[in-house]
């Protein structure tokens, strides 16, 4: 597996994933600098990704816009907040709809280190503002059933303390 | 909201809520603390929108409300689904390059 490691955290609005790579740290570092290798990974299949504008150092702006099956076009943006390469990225991303309502800003941190000669490891925490802007993230397609909420709400709450 | 859940006995509260048999009095009943504190406890959980209370006859009972409690975990699961997703993009995207570069390409892993 690729995806080493997963922290959730609910109550300070985070998640982190980290991922393992077989190759050195300026090839993943590419992953992010390159914007036509961006536009491999950040969309899904369905939602390819186009980005417009990458200018990926401090004060910097990246601008992306993906497209749907049915023409729909999300437009996002980054701001960058700072930028350490081949190592470290701190970013604001905001995706809105095509009619460019935004929703609110996530922090993004990604941190990327070789652990073992061509080997690296890229950690990447999102972290959400506000549990409104989670919700709001959100608001569509969580609409559960209420029988099979009830089945999960025990293990949820059952959840003592979130791993860190 | 999840400062409302990162309390043990709030967290309690709204299990206990989930059959919405008992009133705040009957809830404090749970707890080594007085009246006034479980009662303090419900309003931060009310304000969350994590619990409500409603009107049954002549009695009002606590609440809880699934659904925002389902928000707050299935966002940081759809995201940990979004971030998988990504990640395997870029390994495919590394392993398609190394591909085409390399002379017999050797798998490192395993």
């Amino acid at each position: 597996m690729t995806v080493t490691a997963v922290r959730k955290d609910p109550q300070r609005r985070t998640l982190t994933v980290e991922a393992e790579f077989d190759a050195p740290v300026e090839r993943v570092w590419q992953l992010w600098a390159d914007p036509r290798q961006l536009e491999r990974w950040w969309g899904p299949p369905a939602y390819p990704a186009t980005f417009t504008k990458h200018d990926l150092a401090p004060g910097g702006r990246v601008e992306y816009h993906m497209t749907g099956p049915a023409g729909d076009q999300p437009h996002g943006h980054w701001d960058i907040l700072e930028v350490e390469p081949p190592r470290r990225i701190l970013l604001h991303d905001a995706c809105g709809t095509a009619d460019g309502i935004p929703n609110p800003e996530n922090t993004i941190r990604v941190e990327i280190e070789e652990v073992a000669p061509g080997r690296t490891r890229m950690s990447i925490e999102t972290v959400f503002p506000s549990t409104a802007a989670m919700e709001q993230a959100l608001a569509n397609g969580t609409d559960v059933g209420l029988s099979q909420a009830v089945s999960q709400i025990e293990a949820i709450l059952a959840e003592e303390t979130i791993q860190r | 909201m999840f400062a409302a859940l990162a309390d043990r006995t709030r967290r309690d509260i709204v299990r206990r809520a989930i059959s919405a048999e008992e009133g705040v009095l009957e809830l404090a009943g749970h707890y080594p603390m007085s009246f006034a504190a479980v009662q303090k406890h419900v309003a931060v959980l009310e304000r969350a929108g994590l619990i409500t209370k409603e009107r049954i006859g002549r009695r009002k009972v606590v609440r809880t409300n699934l659904k925002a409690l389902l928000v707050a975990r299935r966002l940081l699961d759809q995201y940990e689904g979004l971030w998988r997703a990504r990640i395997e993009r870029m390994n495919a995207l590394i392993a398609e390059a190394a591909g085409a570069d390399t002379v017999g390409t050797k798998e490192s892993k395993r």
